[in-house]
């Protein structure tokens, strides 16, 4: 039982999100969140500027569930079954992202020089987080669908349009680290 | 009761992706680094599974819990919309380290500034909708 509070490994985690997959399909829905950000604009009312948010939101409202449910869901990971916080990376990443000046690598959850609560005092970071939240949700749409509804449900599936788009992740996650991170950090 | 499944499995999701990192902003990081195995295990070993789970239901014609017939929709076939879509949430994943289900799991684990992407991904959909007949899909 001690383990529980251990990071949980990826064959553990693996089948784990292979079990929600199933759950999911086997109470007759889907896998997929990014479709929540579409229900929420419409909840927000931009169905009167795009056609694409005229949709009855109710329909939608078993997914926005799943997502309260995962809000959920991080506060008891976070609060009741982990003991640390810290995350074990690879010795070459910590002193990687130290060199970029994420002093916080491989002792922390999250890069506290992004994450932590003062960190919104930062404009360059503000920039910046905002920057990520506006290329995952235009490109998530754009793409029909992000890491649950391509890489798990659309490859599970056999699609092909699924895995275009994961090679699209992948060169635009590439091209980010690689390139981009040196520029901005 | 269904509201209730539905929250469970929630649940069950939101605490996966803490434990198992994969919300952790790092792990993507160092995924897209190529120094761990880790998020590559979680999702090949899901994606395996998956794949099992889903070819199953469709050759033994599965019914679903409450005997209604699964019907799995094929997503349409295009090129432009899924690469270029595809490259621009990836640019967005890497930068903010999450994709639109961890983001909410990290907000219950009470990361204030997840907040600030949450709302740029919502921005980010709603200029989407405005400008989706303008582009190539």
């Amino acid at each position: 039982m001690k383990l529980i509070y251990e990071p949980w490994p990826w064959y553990i985690a693996g089948p784990m999100i292979a079990c929600i997959l199933f759950l999911l399909i086997m109470v007759g829905k889907n896998f997929g969140m990014s479709s929540n950000l579409r229900t929420l604009c419409t909840l927000c009312g931009a169905g009167k500027t795009s056609d694409f948010f005229k949709f009855d939101w109710k329909s939608q409202k078993w997914n926005l569930i799943v997502v309260l449910g995962a809000i959920i869901g991080g506060y008891i990971g976070a609060h009741f079954l982990s003991n640390t916080s810290a995350v074990a990376l690879n010795p070459e990443t910590i002193s990687d992202l130290k060199s970029f000046g994420f002093e916080s690598a491989g002792t922390a959850y999250l890069p506290t020089e992004m994450f932590a609560t003062s960190a919104l005092l930062s404009f360059k970071n503000m920039v910046l987080l905002t920057l990520g939240g506006l290329l995952v949700g235009f490109g998530a749409r754009y793409a029909g669908g992000c890491t649950s509804g391509h890489a798990i449900s659309g490859l599970s599936n056999l699609q092909l349009p699924s895995l275009i788009a994961v090679i699209g992740f992948f060169i635009g996650g590439l091209t980010m680290i690689h390139l981009i991170f040196p520029l901005l950090f | 009761m269904r509201t209730l499944i539905y929250l469970l499995i929630g649940i069950l999701f939101g605490i996966t992706m803490f434990k198992s990192e994969a919300a952790s902003w790092f792990r993507i990081y160092e995924m897209f680094k190529f120094e761990s195995f880790h998020m590559y295990g979680i999702i090949g070993s899901a994606l395996v599974l998956g794949i099992l789970v889903i070819q199953t239901i469709k050759r033994f014609e599965i019914k679903s819990f409450y005997g209604e017939k699964i019907v799995f929709t094929p997503k349409a076939k295009s090129f432009y919309r899924y690469l270029i879509g595809g490259i621009i949430f990836g640019l967005g994943w890497a930068l903010a380290g999450a994709c639109p289900g961890p983001m909410f799991t990290l907000v219950g684990a009470g990361y204030v500034p997840i907040l600030v992407v949450i709302a740029g991904s919502i921005v980010g959909t709603f200029l989407y909708g405005i400008v989706k007949d303008k582009i190539p899909h």
